[in-house]
């Protein structure tokens, strides 16, 4: 494998966010991954790189798909992974998440992988504990290894083994104005030289992301034949209480990626989603399944992606630079 | 009787206009002649002297804005340790909230305020009284039996009193007392985020509270307030969009001078931005929230030309544990009765838009007015109450919140090198506070007592 940066340290302990990444430092982990995602093709699935490592995958909001996914790949990395579920507010139990992560941390831990249903969660957490924290999703701010795995998804798809992503269009469509993923995306997909359009009604469309640097449209079927990836976000049904659509099946309509609207679609574009999918929703099960999916690669993804992430932040934490790719 | 003699300060009394260095004698409570002393031990048996040499000496501070927590949440603050804050930070007297738990919405609670105020013993307390039953926005508090009991001015602070119909009802009512009614101005269902709405806010994932929730509120009742012809006197708290600021200008100017409209500030919302927020730090987390550099210049500018009058500091104490929690969990405001004087100081004198005597006027005689204070507090007339504030205006410090007084520590502005610091504090003729001992001279006593 090449090596275009040589000099190139990793430099964080945390994981908390792709907003605070610089464009090599999101190459640098997505090649980190690129050289892990063998492993879960060997016959024996492990390497030793965290071994004697204790990761805790500290949960304060439902998860199954995101949590299996870290448990595995710390496991991959033969640590031992500790679960830890944590219900309801904070204010209720009567302890602060600060005293919920000092108590985690006095049992020997290296890193804390954190989702948490209140944004900012994770770089509270960070600031009142020695080890590594990894973010798994806090509130509507960020979802980092979700960004970067779809980020991998569309770079290996397209043959960028670079992970330059010049020239190339992303669609995200779906609750922006809620959604970690989105943002995510946006930040990665920015740094990487890629454009964004980000579609959904305009009441689930703040314009601060066109700050950002994205392009904002409520008209999916203009958008769709001018994008390389469109990545469906999942339709939240506790929005339809907030009034910010006024029918599942309105939405649907003007927002679901069926088959009838794929034609209009590059022919080779990449359908993403990051799961668990509305099938007839926001996307079609045709669709879904078809040859443009990318939604069970994006799975796969994950896994060498949160390998990275684990074993990049930790190496830090150790006061050993481990910056090399693996 | 006691006699104090306050030497050689420079004498800011914006009420008569007075702005020299002089010598004030206080005695009986009061204020008993302004002018220079040759002889301060001839005013009087027990004289107290003060030395104010290089120092302003100002009608005691009165911060119209405060929360002392008591009843209910006196792990947060007292209405004692209040008052001691208070008198820490140069405020005399204090007006404060009636969010407690229970909120001050009857006679009974009104009373207690004055009890517990009295058996501390340090600044004056005024409780201001709920609008609404339990401020829940509802049923009209017993508003007139609170004003015969005391209660100095009417609100449901916290929240707005939101229903159009029960704040048209409201203000009818508050009118008849004379007193002021201060609105929280925040429309609950367009407010209610954690920070300040727009760019930030949507990278940071959090809700936004957009101006539009107080601009909406300040406007309707100012329209209610001239449509329902009863001349309520008005009061915008803690204002922090410059639209609102636009609202309160017109309406101070254009509208027959019929809309009463009165506005106070509060520092954080001169000297912070939205930025802060950047790093979840809930001790940036305010209501109405931090807003941009150019709502800053707008509450300046009104502040300069008179359309905001009152100075207030919305002092809201909450416990470390609390402000340990995620940033949307977290209660909002933040303590400021320490940190008010110095603060202001920078905002608004250092930075030259107002001079001392003009933001003096702001933390006393107008605070006074609005309140219906002013007969006895406020300015420095003969007669009036003797509460003083001295302040040495040079004074370089650091803002350490664990020096405080307030039991709780939530404070933004810790660690932040600030001059201008009040020295002394007296209360009714009683020097409640003085931080250097060397400047006072208590009385001696003569021969004949001595035996």
């Amino acid at each position: 494998m090449s090596r275009p940066d040589d000099d190139y340290r990793w430099p964080h302990k945390h994981l908390l966010g792709l907003e605070d990444l610089t464009p090599a430092d999101l190459r640098h982990i997505l090649r980190t991954a690129r050289g892990l995602e063998d492993v879960s093709t060997r016959s024996v699935k492990k390497v030793p790189a965290l071994r004697g490592k204790v990761v805790v995958n500290l949960f304060f909001e439902d998860s199954t798909r995101t949590r299996a996914s870290f448990h595995l790949a710390a496991s991959r990395l033969s640590a031992d992974v500790l679960e830890f579920s944590a219900k309801g507010s904070s204010v209720a139990k009567g302890e602060t998440l600060r005293d919920t992560a000092r108590n985690i941390e006095a049992m020997g831990i290296d890193a804390i992988v954190v989702r948490h249903q209140q944004s900012g969660a994770p770089h509270q957490l960070a600031r009142s504990v020695q080890c590594s924290v990894i973010n798994a999703g806090d509130g509507q701010h960020e979802h980092p290894t979700q960004g970067l795995l779809d980020i991998y998804t569309v770079a290996r798809r397209l043959g960028r083994d670079d992970f330059d992503l010049t020239g190339i269009t992303v669609a995200i469509v779906g609750d922006i104005a809620h959604s970690r993923v989105a943002r995510s995306n946006v930040h990665g997909l920015r740094k990487l030289g890629a454009g964004v359009v980000l579609v959904g009604p305009t009441t689930l469309l703040p314009r601060g992301f066109a700050d950002m640097g994205c392009e904002l449209s409520h008209d999916l079927d203009e958008v769709l034949p001018r994008v390389d990836v469109v990545n469906m976000l999942r339709v939240q049904f506790e929005r339809l209480q907030s009034q910010a659509f006024p029918s599942v099946r309105e939405y649907s309509r003007f927002f679901g990626l069926t088959v009838k609207r794929m034609e209009k679609a590059k022919r080779e574009v990449i359908v993403m989603h990051p799961g668990p999918i509305n099938r007839g929703i926001e996307v079609e099960s045709a669709v879904a399944d078809g040859p443009n999916s990318a939604v069970l690669a994006q799975v796969a993804n994950g896994l060498a992606v949160r390998m990275a992430a684990l074993y990049l932040t930790t190496g830090v934490n150790a006061g050993v630079n481990t910056g090399g790719n693996a | 009787m006691a006699t104090t003699v306050i030497r050689n300060g420079r004498v800011i009394d914006p009420l008569n206009e007075i702005d020299t260095v002089t010598d004030i004698v206080l005695a009986n409570s009061k204020v008993q002649r302004i002018g220079k002393v040759s002889d301060p031990d001839a005013q009087g048996e027990h004289v107290t002297v003060i030395d104010a040499s290089g120092c302003l000496v100002t009608p005691g501070l009165i911060d119209i804005h405060v929360h002392l927590r008591e009843p209910g949440e006196e792990d947060k603050e007292t209405i004692a340790t209040g008052a001691a804050a208070a008198v820490n930070g140069g405020f005399t007297s204090v007006c404060c909230m009636p969010n407690t738990k229970p909120a001050l919405d009857d006679e009974g609670r009104i009373e207690m305020v004055y009890r517990q105020a009295a058996r501390a013993n340090l600044a004056n307390v005024y409780p201001v009284g709920a609008v609404t039953r339990g401020r829940a926005g509802k049923e009209l508090a017993e508003i007139g039996l609170m004003s015969e009991a005391g209660a100095v001015a009417f609100s449901d602070d916290g929240v707005a009193v939101a229903s159009s119909a029960v704040c048209a009802k409201a203000m009818a009512y508050i009118a008849m007392t004379g007193k002021v009614f201060m609105q929280h101005c925040e429309d609950p269902e367009l407010g209610g985020g954690v920070m300040n709405a727009g760019t930030l806010a949507t990278r940071l994932g959090l809700s936004g509270w957009p101006r539009v929730a107080e601009e909406l509120i300040i406007q309707r009742d100012i329209l209610l307030n001239i449509s329902g012809g009863a001349k309520c006197r008005y009061h915008v708290q803690h204002i922090s969009s410059g639209g609102s600021v636009e609202m309160v200008r017109r309406a101070r100017h254009d509208l027959f001078g019929q809309a009463h409209v009165t506005a106070e500030a509060s520092p954080h919302h001169l000297l912070l931005t939205e930025e802060s927020c950047a790093t979840y730090d809930t001790n940036f987390k305010m209501n109405p929230p931090l807003r941009n550099r150019r709502d800053i210049e707008a509450i300046l500018e009104a502040i300069r030309d008179g359309v905001i009058t009152v100075l207030a500091t919305d002092h809201a104490p909450h416990t470390q544990e609390e402000k340990e929690l995620e940033f949307a969990a977290a209660p909002f405001g933040i303590i400021g009765l320490e940190s008010a004087l110095p603060l202001y100081a920078r905002a608004l004198v250092e930075s030259g838009v107002i001079d001392w005597p003009h933001m003096i006027g702001m933390m006393t005689i107008h605070s006074a007015k609005l309140v219906n204070l002013d007969k006895t507090k406020g300015h420095l007339t003969v007669g009036a109450d003797a509460d003083v504030t001295i302040i040495d205006p040079n004074e370089n410090w650091t803002l350490d919140a664990h020096a405080f007084a307030s039991k709780s520590r939530n404070c933004p502005f810790h660690g932040w090198q600030v001059t201008g610091r009040a020295l002394a504090t007296v209360v009714g003729g009683d020097v409640k506070m003085c931080r250097d001992e060397g400047r006072i001279r208590e009385p001696q006593m003569n021969a004949d007592e001595r035996r």
